[in-house]
């Protein structure tokens, strides 16, 4: 698996560290209750298929990435950093 | 049909002509008492206690796809009961001993192997944590010996003992811990259940679940509605999918896990070996072949296969420890879907719908608890109440806090286990 990092260009999985689900941008406020904590740190979609994740650029340039790959067949579909796409979620 | 030395004798001299299928193929009826979800290992095995100890055999094991196809036919066969903490513990122990009586109960050679194993250490501190987790196990009532260098040594003398990033400083020997055919573990469950009146139904993949005003009424199929006021999931990887037909979502991910094997060698490894540092472990299946495996590849996988890097980790791994193997040709490597707790410890418990149970969570060490679990899932399905083995491995502790059952203590959080 090859991971294109906007700001690398394409390189080998191992420079990076897998995150887990892109759930982590959307962190609830600190008073959001126990069952949406609980949804935000450990349920998940899991899905078969599609889904997007956060991966660290962690022996490149340290960008924290959202990955969007397919589950079932290890395909790359795009990549973004994270921090525009929390930005473009904001606007 | 029942199997004795006395019939394989028969048989053989008899041109093996009066042997049978093992269990029934049968129609799903259009409805059961209870309906398990997943014909793995777990599935099977909850069958089989809910007719023996519960006398339900009014029941389905519903199998999208063949019975030996999932996981139970893809691991690395390894049992043991070295767990260190409450909940975990008592769980373990109990699925040992059901092993050691699997044969008989079951009437079906599932080639349990108590070979011993040795989980090796490297430094003054994690002789400590061994020292520390034998206590938890002798506590628990299992065996368990600390090996210094030299006994381990006497034991493995292929390990490589003069290489300095992880010297060999001793093991921790369970020696009632080892391996067993995986597939016959399968079909010794399936044809149990079978002999009791379970319907296996394989090639039926549950497509819906139907809830009315909080209860369960059975479910939808690709052959056709089957209704059941008891119904439980036992799907491993595909537990997400499953259960988001019942509108829940879990605290799972399905990452990939890879294992090897090697041609078929003359005996040379006698136990299970775990490398810990090197997430490496290892033993020798009765053809031959050196099992082996490692660390997941840890990102959310359903490929069923996995990547190179990690490949190389695991040969890496094994040449640190026994550069012997150097020598050994791999000759297949395959990926199984994990169910990941954010803990790395199992689920058995009810949901907030009315008759409709959950197993799941095994992460990659679901094997040796196939008796275990398949036992306690039973009580808690034609009981309603938990069986004590296995009341710990509740769903709402990622809610609450309480009760989290983190062996590794890295933290309960997704991609750490």
């Amino acid at each position: 698996m090859r991971l294109k990092c906007p700001l690398c260009g394409e390189r080998d999985r191992r420079e990076f560290y897998y995150v887990g689900d892109a759930i982590a941008l959307d962190r609830p406020t600190p008073d959001a209750g126990d069952v949406a904590w609980d949804d935000y740190i450990h349920n998940r979609d899991n899905l078969a298929g599609v889904t997007r994740d956060l991966w660290y650029h962690e022996s490149g340039c340290s960008a924290w990435l959202v990955v969007t790959r397919n589950t079932v067949t290890h395909e790359v579909l795009s990549t973004a950093l994270a921090s525009d796409v929390k930005r473009g979620a904001a606007k | 049909m029942r199997f004795s030395g006395l019939r394989v004798i028969k048989e053989g001299l008899s041109g093996n002509k009066g042997w049978t299928p093992h269990w029934r193929n049968p129609e799903p009826k259009s409805e059961y008492d209870a309906i398990i979800i997943g014909g793995g290992g777990h599935g099977l095995s909850t069958a089989y206690y809910l007719a023996k100890n519960h006398g339900m055999t009014n029941i389905a094991v519903l199998e999208k796809g063949y019975i030996g196809g999932g996981n139970v036919g893809r691991n690395t066969t390894i049992v043991r009961a070295n767990y260190f903490l409450p909940g975990n513990s008592e769980f373990y122990s109990h699925s040992l001993k059901l092993w050691e009586g699997l044969e008989k109960d079951l009437n079906y050679n599932v080639m349990h192997s108590q070979r011993g194993q040795i989980a090796l250490f490297h430094s003054d501190g994690q002789r400590d944590a061994a020292v520390r987790r034998g206590n938890a196990i002798r506590n628990q009532g299992d065996d368990v010996e600390l090996l210094s260098r030299e006994d381990v040594q006497r034991l493995l003398p292929y390990l490589d003992y003069e290489q300095a990033r992880f010297p060999i400083y001793g093991g921790l020997l369970q020696k009632r811990a080892g391996t067993a055919r995986h597939d016959a573990v399968a079909w010794g469950y399936a044809r149990g259940a079978d002999q009791r009146g379970v319907d296996i139904i394989q090639n039926c993949e549950v497509t819906g679940i139907d809830i009315e005003n909080g209860a369960v009424k059975g479910v939808q199929t690709t052959r056709g509605a089957i209704c059941a006021k008891k119904v439980g999931i036992v799907v491993a990887g595909r537990s997400g999918q499953v259960a988001a037909l019942a509108g829940m979502r879990l605290p799972i991910e399905s990452h990939v896990l890879q294992a090897f094997v090697t041609e078929g060698l003359k005996p040379c490894i006698d136990h299970v070996v775990s490398f810990g540092m090197g997430h490496f472990y290892i033993s020798q299946s009765d053809k031959g072949g050196l099992v082996f495996g490692g660390d997941l590849d840890f990102y959310a996988s359903y490929a069923a296969r996995g990547n190179l890097p990690m490949v190389e980790h695991v040969m890496e791994a094994g040449m640190t420890l026994m550069p012997m193997i150097g020598k050994a040709k791999l000759l297949r490597s395959w990926g199984g879907i994990m169910d990941m707790t954010p803990d790395g410890s199992p689920i058995i418990d009810k949901t907030d719908t009315k008759g409709l149970f959950i197993d799941c969570g095994w992460c990659y060490g679901g094997f040796k608890a196939v008796p275990g679990s398949g036992y306690s899932f039973a009580h808690l399905m034609a009981t309603d109440t938990h069986h004590e083995s296995a009341a710990k491995f509740r769903l709402d502790r990622f809610r609450t806090g309480v009760g989290l059952m983190d062996e590794e203590g890295t933290g309960a959080q997704h991609n750490l286990h």
